[in-house]
C-alpha cells in the first residue's frame, strides 16, 4: 500500500495530467513507453534473457484479480547485471518468479537464450535448473536445517546427473564442493556441518555457492543482501561482483535499495505498481533520475551523513508535498 | 544413521524403554525356552498363589503360572503392534505426503477419507472384522492400522504443508530435483519428529486394542495365553485375589509407556543434530535492602543530574544450560545517559547486543539470557528519581508502558492476528486507566490512530492486522506504545523491515511525535542513514562492548574508534560503483598493518 496521503497510482496519473513534477521537455504520457527508449546500452549480440510484455494476474477470490505485472519488457545480456528496483508490491519479485517458473505468466513471453520458456513444462524446467539459478533474500529459510551443507551443495550436481548428465563420482562431488566453498570464502570443513552453526552472512555465501556450483548462466538474486548487516552486506556484494566477473554470469539483481543496485548493476530498471517507470544506465538512474517516482525513491533513502541527510529530507518533504498536490 | 543411533543410546530413558521392549520381545520369542511352566498346565492345588521361587509372578485361579502365560502372550501382542504400525505408517505417510506436498484435488479427497475413517467406531468395526475373518488377529490389527492411519495422515499432511513452500524446497525444485527426491531429502527429514511421536502413539494404542480384543475373548480363543485374557482372569478374581491385576496390567502399562518414551527419545535424537535446544527462562530478582540501594547510588554517582534515564554497568550473559557449558557474556559494562527530548542511537551489527540491551531495560530478555549486573536511574516528575537493579524484572515490569514504551522490528508479528486494531489499542488504554468504558477506550483508540496520521482511523480500528500494510502496522505499533504516554520510547529497528519510502514516512512521524509529546527515544539500528536522519547522539556497539558514544556529527566526521570508521566505509553510498567495497575486516586489517 502507499503511505497515507499518497493515493495509489499517483505517479502514473501525474504523467497524464502533466503534473509539474514530471521532467520538463518530455511529452505527456511517455513514461509508459520509456522502457522502449532507454539509453543505448544494447548488449553485444543476442540477449541471454528477454522478457516481453509480461503480465501476471494473481486471483484474489470472488473473481477479483491483482495485476502484479502489467506489461513489463526487459532484457539481460550475457555477463550483464540488471538491477530491478521497486517497493514491496511493485512486482519485482514476481518477475524473478516467472523467470524461475515459480509463477505462471498470464500473458507475455520469456525467452532464454532464444528459447521460449514462458510455459515450459516441469521436465524442461528441471533441465533449465542447470542454467538458471536463484539466491533468495532469507538466508535462514533457504537452507534445509536438517541437511549438512555438503548435502545441500551436492544437490544441483546430483539433480542434473539424474536428468541424464554425466554422473559425478563421490570424489568429484567432494572436490567440486571444496572448490566452491573456497571460492565463496568458507572453510573446507563447512561441508560436514549444519546450517544452524552459521551466521546469516555465511549462510548467504552457502546459498550463493549452491546457486553457482553448476556454473549457471543466469542467477536471479532476490534481495540477497537485504537481511544482512552492513559489513556482511559489503562482503556478499563483493562476492557477487567477483563471481559475476570470473564466471561471466548474468545477474538479475532485485532490490529495494537504489544505492546497492547502483553499486552492482550495469543497468537499472525501476518498477512501480507492476510497470516499468524508468530504466537506463545504473549510474545515470541513480545520479540523475528522470521519473518523479525514482526521484521520490531516491529522496526517501537516507544518506549516511547528518548534514547531507538534512538536505535530502528537505527534498523528500518537497517531493511528498508536490505528489500530494 | 550411526550418529543418530549413538544419540538415541546417549539417552538414559531411551535405554530403559529399549531394554524393556527388548526383554518383552526376547521373552516372547523364546517363551517356550524361558517359561518355567506350560502356560496351559493347571494345578488346582496351587491356585491363587503369591509369587515365590517357582512361580515368579504367582498363579491364577486355576493354578496356571502367570509368568509363563504372560511370556507366551508377549509375541502375539508385539506382532499385532507391528502389523498395525506398518499399515498405519505406510498408509498415513503415503496419503499425508500426497495431500500435503502435492495438494490439489486429491488433497480434498484424502481429507474426506480421513474424516470417514475417524468417524468409524473402532470397537464395532473390530467386532465385525473378527466375525467375518473368523477371529483373525491379523485382520483386526490391519483394520486398526487403517483406522489409525487417518490420524497419521493428518499429522503428516499438516507437517508437509508447513514445509512445502520453504525456500530450500523452491531452491531444490529450481535446481531440477524430482518430486520424489525432494520428498525424501527435504520433506521427510523435516517432518520425521511429529511422525515418530504419532506412530509411538499408534503403537501404544495398538497394545491396548490387542489386549482389549483378547480381553473380550474375541481374538485367539481361551485358554490360549494372551495379555488380554490374563487381564480378564485378573478382573474375574479381582475381589478375592487382586494381586493378579498387578503383573497382567503391569506389562501392558509398561509396554505402552515404553513405546511413548521411545517415541520421544527417537524424535529428540532425530532432530538433535540441527534443532536448537529448548531454553528455559531464568527468573531474576533484585535486592532492595539498604546495602543494595547504596551500591546503586555509588554506581550512578557520575550520572548527569539532568538525565531522564541513566544506565550503569549493564551486563547480559547466557544462562548455563549444563555443568560443562560456561555462560557467555553478551553485553558488558554498558552505560548510557538519555537526556530529555533526545534521540540516542544504538548502532551495531547482529550480535553486538544492541537489541538485548533495550530488551533488558524492559525486563523482557529472551529465554536463555539474563542480566548479570547493571543499575538504572529514571527521573520522575514531581518525585524522587527511581533507582533499580536491571536484573529486577518485577520492578521493571511496573515501568513498562507508562515510563518505557517499545516498538518492534516486525510490525506484523507484534500484533495478534486474532484481534482488531481497535481492540489492541483499547486493551492498552484500559490496562493503564482501569475503569475506562469500552466506548471511551474506543474513542481514545481512534484519537491515537489519528495521532499517528492514519487516515480514516475509525475504519482502520475495525480491521485486523493482516488487512493493513506493514507501514500501517508499524503506525499502529507506535500508537499502542504511545497510549500510556511513555516518556521514553525504545525503538528496536522499527523501519528495517519496511520499504524506503515507508521508512521515510515512519521516521518523519517519529520526529513529529517527539516534538508533540517531548518524549525521548532510544533507537536501535544498523543503518547509518537512519542514524543520520533521526538521532542526536549515537553509541556504537561491537560484540557486546560500547566502543564510543558521540554527538551525531562527530561520529560521522570524526569517529574515534577504528571499527566505527570501518563500518561507515563499508556502505555502498561512499564507494565507486562496481569496485570492491572495503569490508570491516579489510579496514581493520589494513589499520592493524599500519599500526604494526
Amino acid at each position: 500500500m502507499s503511505p497515507p496521503g499518497r493515493p495509489k497510482g499517483e505517479f502514473r496519473s501525474a504523467q497524464h495530467e502533466g503534473n509539474p513534477v514530471s521532467p520538463p521537455g518530455r511529452p505527456k504520457g511517455e513514461f509508459r513507453s520509456a522502457q522502449h527508449e532507454g539509453p543505448p546500452v544494447s548488449p553485444p549480440g543476442r540477449p541471454l534473457l528477454e522478457v516481453t510484455d509480461l503480465r501476471v494476474d494473481y486471483p484474489q477470490g470472488r473473481g477479483k484479480v491483482f495485476q502484479a505485472l502489467q506489461g513489463v519488457s526487459l532484457h539481460i545480456a550475457p555477463g550483464e547485471t540488471l538491477g530491478l528496483v521497486g517497493e514491496s508490491g511493485s512486482g519485482k519479485t514476481t518477475i524473478g518468479k516467472v523467470i524461475l517458473g515459480q509463477t505462471p505468466a498470464t500473458a507475455g513471453r520469456v525467452l532464454f537464450d532464444g528459447e521460449d520458456i514462458t510455459h515450459a513444462g516441469r521436465a524442461r524446467r528441471r533441465l533449465l535448473g542447470r542454467d538458471i539459478q536463484v539466491v533468495f533474500q532469507d538466508p535462514i529459510g533457504s537452507l534445509n536445517p536438517s541437511r549438512t551443507i555438503g548435502a545441500t551443495l551436492a544437490e544441483p550436481l546430483l539433480a542434473q546427473a539424474a536428468l541424464g548428465g554425466p554422473r559425478p563420482g563421490a570424489d568429484e562431488v567432494r572436490a567440486r564442493i571444496a572448490e566452491i566453498l573456497e571460492r565463496v570464502g568458507l572453510p573446507a570443513d563447512t561441508a560436514a556441518r549444519y546450517p544452524t552453526q552459521f551466521s546469516g552472512g555465511q549462510r548467504q555465501r552457502i546459498a550463493i555457492a549452491r546457486a553457482v556450483i553448476n556454473r549457471p548462466r543466469l542467477v536471479v538474486c532476490d534481495e540477497p543482501v537485504s537481511a544482512l548487516d552492513l559489513s556482511v552486506q559489503a562482503q556478499v556484494l563483493n562476492l557477487l561482483n567477483d563471481l559475476q566477473r570470473s564466471m561471466h554470469l548474468s545477474l538479475l539483481f532485485i532490490s529495494h535499495d537504489l544505492t546497492v543496485v547502483r553499486h552492482v548493476s550495469h543497468r537499472t530498471v525501476v518498477l512501480y505498481q507492476g510497470r516499468i517507470v524508468e530504466q537506463g544506465d545504473a549510474a545515470r538512474v541513480h545520479d540523475a533520475p528522470e521519473h518523479p517516482y525514482t526521484r521520490t525513491l531516491l529522496a526517501a533513502s537516507p544518506v549516511p551523513h547528518p548534514t547531507l541527510q538534512r538536505q535530502r529530507r528537505v527534498q523528500w518533504l518537497a517531493a511528498r508535498a508536490a505528489a500530494a498536490g | 544413521m550411526r550418529a543418530f543411533l549413538l544419540r538415541v543410546l546417549g539417552r538414559p530413558l531411551a535405554w530403559v524403554a529399549l531394554a524393556w521392549l527388548a526383554a518383552v520381545l526376547v521373552g516372547g520369542l523364546g517363551a517356550a525356552h524361558f517359561a518355567p511352566f506350560d502356560p496351559l498346565e493347571q494345578d488346582l492345588l496351587a491356585a491363587k498363589q503369591w509369587p515365590d521361587a517357582a512361580h515368579w509372578l504367582g498363579t491364577d485361579e486355576i493354578g496356571r503360572d502367570v509368568a509363563s502365560r504372560l511370556l507366551h502372550g508377549a509375541w502375539p501382542t508385539l506382532l499385532g503392534v507391528a502389523q498395525a504400525l506398518v499399515v498405519a505408517g505406510m498408509l498415513g505417510l503415503l496419503m499425508g505426503l500426497w495431500a500435503g506436498y502435492f495438494g490439489g484435488r486429491l488433497d480434498s479427497v484424502i481429507a474426506q477419507v480421513t474424516n470417514l475413517l475417524q468417524s468409524m467406531p473402532l470397537i464395532i468395526i473390530a467386532l465385525a472384522v473378527l466375525t467375518v475373518f473368523n477371529r483373525s488377529m491379523l485382520a483386526a490389527m490391519v483394520t486398526f492400522g487403517i483406522l489409525a492411519s487417518a490420524g497419521t495422515t493428518r499429522v503428516v499432511r499438516s507437517a508437509a504443508l508447513a514445509v512445502r513452500h520453504e525456500l530450500y524446497i523452491e531452491a531444490a525444485r529450481i535446481s531440477g530435483l524430482s518430486d520424489a527426491a525432494i520428498i525424501v531429502h527435504h520433506v521427510l527429514p523435516r517432518i520425521v519428529g511429529p511422525v515418530i511421536v504419532q506412530l509411538a502413539l499408534v503403537a501404544a494404542i495398538a497394545v491396548l486394542v490387542q489386549t482389549g480384543v483378547s480381553f473380550l475373548g474375541l481374538g485367539v480363543p481361551p485358554p490360549a495365553p494372551t495379555w488380554g485374557s490374563a487381564i480378564l482372569d485378573a478382573s474375574v478374581a479381582l475381589i478375592d485375589f487382586p494381586w493378579l491385576l498387578v503383573p497382567s496390567g503391569g506389562v501392558v502399562a509398561l509396554t505402552i509407556l515404553a513405546f511413548g518414551v521411545l517415541g520421544d527419545s527417537l524424535r529428540d535424537s532425530a532432530v538433535a543434530a540441527w534443532a536448537r535446544p529448548v531454553q528455559r527462562r531464568a527468573r531474576a530478582r533484585g535486592g532492595d535492602d539498604a546495602a543494595a540501594r547504596a551500591a546503586r547510588e555509588a554506581a550512578l554517582a557520575d550520572a548527569p543530574a539532568g538525565a531522564l534515564l541513566s544506565v550503569r554497568g549493564l551486563a547480559i550473559a547466557t544462562t548455563a544450560t549444563g555443568p560443562l557449558d560456561a555462560p557467555r557474556v553478551l553485553v558488558q559494562a554498558l552505560s548510557l545517559d538519555l537526556m530529555p527530548g533526545q534521540t540516542l542511537g544504538l548502532v551495531g551489527e547482529s550480535g553486538s547486543g544492541k537489541t538485548l540491551s533495550i530488551l533488558a531495560l524492559m525486563g523482557l530478555l529472551p529465554p536463555g539470557t539474563r542480566v548479570t549486573a547493571g543499575v538504572l536511574r529514571l527521573a520522575r516528575t514531581g518525585e524522587a528519581p527511581l533507582t533499580l537493579d536491571i536484573a529486577d524484572e518485577a520492578a521493571l515490569a511496573a515501568l513498562r508502558g507508562r515510563q518505557l514504551g517499545m516498538i518492534f522490528q516486525e510490525p506484523m508479528a507484534a500484533l495478534d492476528p486474532c484481534f482488531t486494531i481497535g481492540h489492541h489499542l483499547g486493551e492498552v488504554i484500559r490496562r493503564h486507566a482501569p475503569g475506562t468504558s469500552h466506548k471511551a477506550a474506543r474513542a481514545q483508540a481512534i484519537a491515537l490512530l489519528e495521532q499517528v496520521r492514519i487516515p480514516d482511523a475509525a475504519d482502520v480500528a475495525r480491521r485486523y492486522p493482516h488487512q493493513v500494510s506493514g507501514g500501517m502496522a508499524q503506525r499502529v505499533g507506535i500508537a499502542r506504545a504511545l497510549a500510556p504516554r511513555p516518556r521514553i520510547l525504545l525503538a528496536d529497528e522499527p523501519t528495517t523491515a519496511l520499504d524506503v519510502t515507508v521508512q521515510a514516512e515512519i521516521l518523519e512521524l517519529l520526529r513529529t511525535l517527539k516534538q508533540e509529546t517531548g518524549m525521548s527515544v532510544v533507537f536501535v539500528t544498523h543503518d547509518w542513514g537512519v542514524v543520520a536522519d533521526i538521532c542526536d547522539r549515537a553509541m556504537v556497539l561491537y560484540r557486546g562492548q560500547v566502543l564510543e558514544t558521540q554527538d551525531i556529527l562527530d561520529i560521522f566526521e570524526r569517529p574515534r574508534h577504528a571499527y566505527t570508521a570501518a563500518l561507515l566505509r563499508a556502505n555502498p553510498h561512499h564507494a565507486p560503483p562496481g569496485q570492491r567495497l572495503p569490508t570491516v575486516e579489510d579496514t581493520l586489517a589494513a589499520m592493524g598493518a599500519t599500526a604494526a
